[in-house]
């Protein structure tokens, strides 16, 4: 005859049980986000999470929504990043030639930074995009961003065409976001 | 000492706003704040990040905050403001974080219980392996008197 558990050791093996499944919850919420890859691998286009923030310099918001209609170049950077530092002169090149035209434009999110850090790095390097703070980086894991810097290339439509972790160089921006635009002519 | 009291006059009033500054700067240190704050990149406190490149910049901020005569609670308050409440090294009160609160009550409780259910047990089975009492056995009894015959009391 089988003996019957305590309900003790009933009550026990519920808690290892219940505290497996909540750490097993806790590694499943820290795992990056790699919708956007995993869609664009199938050929697909996601749309791409909107978003509103305070502007860097200061002057009320910004979304993603007021830039509709354009291709946009959305990079996530930081002050602290040294290869934030290497790419920041293409971006700005390359906004000065897309917004020229009314093209596209190039839209910088400045991440989990100190506010006063991140625009002397903007008047060093004289950046003309117009930027966005994400200091608590809420739009950086709905991104699914993991490094820095990471650029999302977002169509007319709003949905993201291409990306790059790590920084742009010329050839990124020609192969992908100049068909776009080119497309939207 | 006519001469030298109107310079120790001067002397004195010049150092008594400097003392009075000195007295109304909160006494913190990096140090006392790194410890209660997080690296929010790094995902540590910001006192296990001494390389991350975003921590520097933080401790950076902070060295500049204490600088400028800054209490911690003030100084927490600017990181916050920076990074969002995540920065304070104190889990939220919602979602997964509330799980850091949960469990060690939970653990408290079940750990009561534990020892309670255990106390019990412990009792029963001590009741249960003591000897009967009542009158001993008749050897026993044989004996104990033959003892106690032997003694004059």
């Amino acid at each position: 005859m089988q003996r019957a558990r305590s309900p003790f050791a009933i009550a026990a093996i519920a808690a290892v049980v219940a505290l497996i499944a909540l750490l097993a919850y806790g590694l499943s919420q820290n795992e990056p986000d790699r919708d956007i890859e995993q869609a664009l691998a199938q050929g697909e286009r996601k749309d791409a999470p909107d978003f509103e923030l305070d502007r860097l310099s200061g002057g009320g918001k910004g979304s993603l929504a007021d830039y509709r209609g354009k291709v946009v170049v959305l990079n996530f950077w930081a002050s602290w990043c040294d290869p934030c530092r290497d790419e920041s002169p293409l971006l700005n090149r390359w906004h000065r030639r897309l917004s020229a035209r009314d093209r596209g434009m190039v839209l910088g999110i400045d991440v989990l930074d100190v506010s006063d850090d991140a625009r002397d790095f903007v008047r060093e390097y004289d950046l003309g995009y117009p930027m966005l703070r994400d200091g608590e980086g809420d739009v950086l894991s709905r991104y699914g961003v993991i490094a820095y810097p990471e650029t999302f290339v977002i169509d007319p439509q709003g949905r993201i065409a291409a990306t790059r972790r790590g920084p742009v160089d010329d050839r990124f921006m020609r192969e992908q976001v100049l068909p776009l635009v080119r497309a939207r002519a | 000492v006519r001469r030298a009291l109107p310079i120790l006059l001067a002397v004195l009033l010049m150092g008594l706003p400097a003392a009075a500054t000195a007295a109304d700067c909160p006494r913190t240190t990096v140090g006392d704040v790194e410890d209660e704050v997080m690296c929010p990149v790094c995902g540590t406190p910001l006192e296990l990040a001494t390389e991350a490149p975003q921590a520097v910049r933080e401790r950076a901020l902070i060295e500049r905050l204490v600088a400028d005569c800054r209490s911690k609670e003030q100084i927490k308050d600017r990181l916050a403001t920076e990074f969002g409440d995540e920065v304070l090294a104190l889990p939220g009160g919602d979602g997964f974080d509330l799980a850091a609160y949960l469990i060690p009550a939970l653990a408290v409780l079940v750990g009561a219980a534990a020892v309670g259910a255990a106390a019990i047990r412990w009792r029963r089975t001590r009741a249960d392996s003591a000897p009967e009492r009542g009158a001993p056995a008749p050897a026993s009894a044989e004996r104990l008197q033959s003892d106690l015959d032997r003694y004059e009391l």
